[in-house]
């Protein structure tokens, strides 16, 4: 990564940068966020074989930025992410009309994409149901990887001012896989050598930077405060009550 | 790879907010604003229906003293044409709260449509009271507009909303636009934004134009409550609802010099039962006059 650290407050608005070690770097972010949903939606929407789909990922990030295509991005017409998945879709339709071979990677790499863990994780959702509602899809998708975004600079956080324990707790207890994977209060306590109050604490403090810390990358990915308010009151279920 | 399972807990940790520890047990959504959500919830203690207003998690420091700031002011403002607040606190999510009473009822434009001009003009001097305690406390509201107004089953009138309002002496950070602009002050939309009880009257001005009728004396103390310059309004509130109150006892108001027709007409009014009594015995004693002339 560029020695480029963002500071502005949303790296939407840093992709017209002039200066090109800003719009690397807000690129870089945006792909990291998005990479996955587009690959996953690659996959279910256009029916593509994991190799193509991660091609046409590939392939997608280099020609937007080669082409610059997110710096036309006008967030008084629609969300960041309505508008990358609109490029996406005629971007694909392009590629397939034209049937001609993408050339991977090309002169500009990007931040490592992992192919085939997505894959993996393709495999192991139950996508039947999502896939008939791909916006649904996405937005799940997108949501997916702002929410590991997030428990990753939590990790970092929690390390670097000696709180490895609170991330722990909150790895266990929130990011468990499923209920059977989830232990209870007493079993943390235990197994932790603490009292099931420091357990409740901890986990309290980390849900509670948690929310902050998505609340920051949320506002990076957004272009305008309008945006980044529907966005972030489209953070919890649907139906909240 | 978080899994289905933990991206529905990580969602659920951006949905309602978390009351356990607390005496309030959620109902429904009353209602979203700029900063915060108001639920309508049941408070359990005490088996009544309550207002909890919760701020989003996406505010920063500033609306999250502005809603503290909103809850104290509350509290410091006991009077019946102001929602009293019950509790204040901190949710187990990390949320700030406060709990005040539900107010059932219609918003001032809503009910006041299709009502004689009297009973609007009654609810209009309620909200006066309601401003000038405040301004008589050093809060001015800076937000009074119809949504903020509401009137309850019972007649009673409540003003809402105390989310921008400033208290006196306490500095603002520069450049915050804070109102809504049909409503709002000439001064409020300036840089400095520095306002004092003016600003509530020119507000209120607004609100009155569109409560009123046609009458010229009405349309004067509107427009005189609403003038672009704070020094050519109604010094106060309590100077504002004395006028209102002149026009609907029939006297002259200060926001319009009257000619001698226009008094001549006032009178006239005023006075039109005790006017057309005396008329009715002169024009008997006439009557009888000419009959014994005959």
């Amino acid at each position: 990564m560029p020695g480029f650290p963002l500071t502005r407050h949303s790296v939407v608005s840093s992709l017209g940068s002039e200066q090109s070690g800003v719009r690397r770097a807000a690129f870089d972010a945006l792909a990291t966020a998005y990479w996955k949903p587009v690959f996953k939606y690659v996959r279910l929407k256009w029916s593509a074989t994991p190799d193509e789909a991660a091609d046409l990922t590939q392939a997608f990030f280099l020609r937007a930025y080669e082409k610059n295509y997110f710096a036309s991005f006008d967030p008084a017409r629609a969300r960041f992410r309505t508008f990358l998945r609109t490029c996406l879709d005629r971007f694909v339709a392009n590629v397939r009309q034209e049937s001609r071979r993408l050339k991977r990677g090309g002169a500009v790499e990007f931040v490592p994409f992992d192919f085939a863990s997505a894959e993996h994780e393709l495999q192991r959702q139950q996508t039947g149901d999502a896939v008939q509602e791909l916006d649904a899809f996405f937005h799940r998708e997108w949501l997916r990887s702002l929410f590991a975004l997030a428990a990753d600079r939590l990790r970092t956080q929690c390390a670097a001012n000696g709180r490895a324990l609170r991330f722990t707790i909150f790895e266990r207890y929130d990011l468990a896989a499923d209920e059977s994977a989830q232990p209870t209060y007493a079993a943390l306590a235990r197994d932790l050598n603490l009292s099931i109050t420091d357990v409740t604490n901890e986990l309290a403090a980390a849900r509670r930077d948690f929310r902050r810390l998505v609340i920051a990358v949320l506002r990076e990915q957004c272009a305008t405060d309008e945006e980044f308010e529907a966005e972030a009151r489209a953070l919890g279920p649907a139906h909240d009550l | 790879m978080i899994s289905e399972s933990a991206l529905d807990r990580l969602q659920a940790l951006f949905a309602a907010p978390d009351l356990s520890g607390t005496r309030y047990q959620l109902v429904s959504v009353l209602g979203r604003g700029g900063m915060a959500v108001v639920y309508l919830a049941r408070d359990t203690t005490l088996d009544r229906d309550v207002a909890l207003k919760v701020l989003d998690w996406t505010v920063d420091e500033s609306s999250a003293s502005r809603l503290a700031q909103e809850a104290r002011i509350l509290a410091r403002l006991e009077h019946p044409g102001i929602v009293p607040v019950h509790d204040f606190g901190q949710l187990a999510d990390g949320r700030l709260f406060y709990a005040m009473k539900r107010v059932r009822g219609e918003r001032l434009d809503r009910w006041a449509a299709g009502r004689d001009v009297y009973e609007r003009l009654n609810a209009f001097l309620r909200v006066c009271d309601a401003v000038a305690f405040a301004h008589a406390h050093g809060v001015i509201h800076r937000d009074l507009k119809p949504e903020n107004v509401m009137v309850g089953e019972f007649g009673e009138v409540l003003v809402l909303d105390w989310g921008i309002a400033r208290v006196d002496g306490q500095s603002e950070r520069r450049g915050t636009l804070v109102g809504t602009p049909d409503y709002m002050a000439p001064e409020q939309l300036q840089a400095d934004g520095a306002v004092d009880g003016r600003a509530d009257v020119f507000s209120l001005g607004v609100l009155l134009a569109g409560l009123g009728d046609s009458r010229k004396a009405l349309r004067a103390i509107a427009a005189k409550a609403a003038a672009a310059d704070p020094a050519a309004r109604y010094a106060s509130v309590t100077a504002l609802g004395a006028d209102v109150a002149r026009f609907m006892a029939g006297l002259a108001v200060d926001a319009l010099p009257e000619s001698l027709s226009d008094r001549v007409v006032r009178f006239a009014r005023r006075h039109r039962v005790a006017i057309a009594l005396v008329l009715t015995y002169l024009a008997v004693r006439l009557l009888l006059l000419s009959a014994f002339r005959i």
